[in-house]
């Protein structure tokens, strides 16, 4: 084990973890933004529309979230040059850039699975408290923020943070599209110093330090869901 | 620019057959490293229940950290260390070193990563089967080794065939990540055909459908052998 190559690119491997962080945490914000409405259509309808849902995270499942991303990467970024005028604009430098794409695929495949536990999530929730809720005057929309939304991310909780973790177990894929996390950088260290084993034992160190502060900061977040004891 | 349907041709100018032959390599691998999975993963559940302090131990350690450090990595880690490891071996016994094939180390990488998960799934149904019944089977002389197999196994099936049947889901998209490391199967065909015919949307979105009707039809299957082996326990709800 050779470390000397360490300290040279430890501002890297630091920029990689911000870069890891920043996709983890906009895929996961903007993937459960998606997932209470796929959620909530499939319970409330309408019907076309749950079905369109039910569809999209049949589609998100069954499909390695790699071929998503190169699909979103290479397919759909690919079409935009064809476009006239397009390199001229002020949208181009970010539709040039990788890691929108990269938030995209990342976010589209989070909503795929997290949609898919909202909906029985949003399912769950007992009748009697939205009747109540309705009952005493809530429109539908106050009902969803005070009641049914609330009760069901209580519930499902725990499954949702096993979900953010896989999703950070995956950032490293964003790595094939030229977005440099933490693992792209230890490619980089690995094709300079010829070095194998070293920067990616440094790469898997990052993640489980990631992985296990994620693990405890949802164990604090849980532990303040209140709950009714006997 | 070539049709789709050009491009996607069964026979040579389509690259029809290079993703089916793919997908074909993709199943085999998976299969392997689901069999390798459920191998480790049933030694690694009875030495968790079983075993002594020290192989607990080992056990636990293995399980957390293959299921805390991305796949991508592991592969990698794995793969290396390996066929170094095996041609430390072969060269120490005085053999060759040999390269190995990508279908032989992409089943051994998989099936490792995936043993880790296997031995947490099958743990759980294991404990779950009342202990009567393994009290009953060494009752009238069973010895432990029957007991498992006449009773603790097929009585945990019906326990441990969901999340067996996620985590093989999970494998036959894991075996997309090999495509990185540069092994022959669908995800690299793929890669391979689309920067070839600069036809990338056409050719994803065949993969992508292929995985899919993978998965469609693995679920299929799964439902019907869970159906299988629930037969003769009380239906719930």
């Amino acid at each position: 084990m050779v470390w000397t190559w360490l300290p040279k690119y430890a501002p890297m491997f630091l920029e990689g973890l911000w870069v890891t962080v920043e996709l983890l945490v906009l895929s996961v914000v903007l993937g459960m933004a998606l997932a209470v409405p796929i959620g909530l259509v499939q319970v409330t309808g309408p019907r076309a529309l749950g079905w369109l849902a039910r569809g999209f995270c049949t589609v998100i499942r069954g499909t390695p979230l790699l071929i998503q991303l190169w699909l979103i990467y290479y397919g759909v970024g690919t079409l935009f040059p064809s476009i006239p005028g397009i390199r001229d604009s002020f949208l181009w430098p970010v539709l040039r850039d990788a890691f929108p794409y990269a938030v995209l695929a990342f976010a589209l495949s989070v909503a795929g699975y997290e949609g898919e536990i909202m909906r029985g999530a949003f399912r769950g929730v007992p009748k009697g408290e939205l009747e109540a809720a309705r009952a005493v005057g809530m429109s539908p929309f106050l009902l969803l923020r005070r009641v049914w939304l609330p009760r069901a991310l209580q519930n499902v909780f725990p499954t949702l943070a096993g979900e953010a973790i896989l999703t950070l177990k995956s950032v490293p894929l964003a790595a094939t599209v030229t977005v440099f996390d933490v693992y792209g950088v230890g490619a980089i260290v690995r094709q300079e110093t010829y070095r194998i084993y070293e920067p990616l034992l440094v790469v898997a160190f990052l993640y489980l330090c990631l992985s296990g502060l994620m693990i405890w900061g949802f164990r604090v977040l849980e532990n303040r869901i209140p709950r009714r004891r006997a | 620019m070539q049709s789709s349907l050009e491009l996607l041709a069964l026979w040579p100018p389509g690259w029809g057959m290079n993703l089916l032959r793919g997908l074909g390599s993709t199943v085999l691998i998976a299969l392997g490293a689901y069999a390798l999975g459920l191998a480790i993963g049933l030694a690694g559940a009875m030495g968790k229940i079983h075993g002594g302090r020290f192989l607990r131990g080992a056990l636990e350690i293995y399980t957390t950290l293959i299921r805390a450090i991305p796949e991508l990595v592991l592969i990698l880690l794995l793969y290396y260390a390996g066929t170094d490891a095996l041609n430390v071996l072969l060269e120490s016994l005085g053999f060759a070193r040999i390269d190995i094939s990508g279908l032989a180390a992409g089943i051994y990488v998989l099936g490792f990563v995936q043993g880790a998960y296997t031995t947490e799934v099958l743990r759980a149904a294991i404990l779950a089967v009342p202990a009567g019944q393994v009290e009953a089977a060494r009752a009238i002389g069973m010895t432990p080794g029957q007991a498992y197999r006449r009773i603790v196994i097929p009585a945990m099936l019906p326990f441990a065939l969901p999340g067996l049947a996620n985590l093989w889901l999970i494998l036959t998209k894991d075996t997309a990540l090999l495509a990185v490391v540069g092994f022959g199967e669908l995800a690299q065909a793929t890669r391979f055909a689309a920067s070839k015919t600069k036809a990338f949307f056409t050719f994803y979105m065949a993969a992508g459908a292929l995985y899919l009707a993978l998965s469609l039809a693995s679920s299929v299957l799964f439902s019907a052998l869970e159906r299988h082996f629930r037969r003769g326990q009380p239906a719930h709800g």
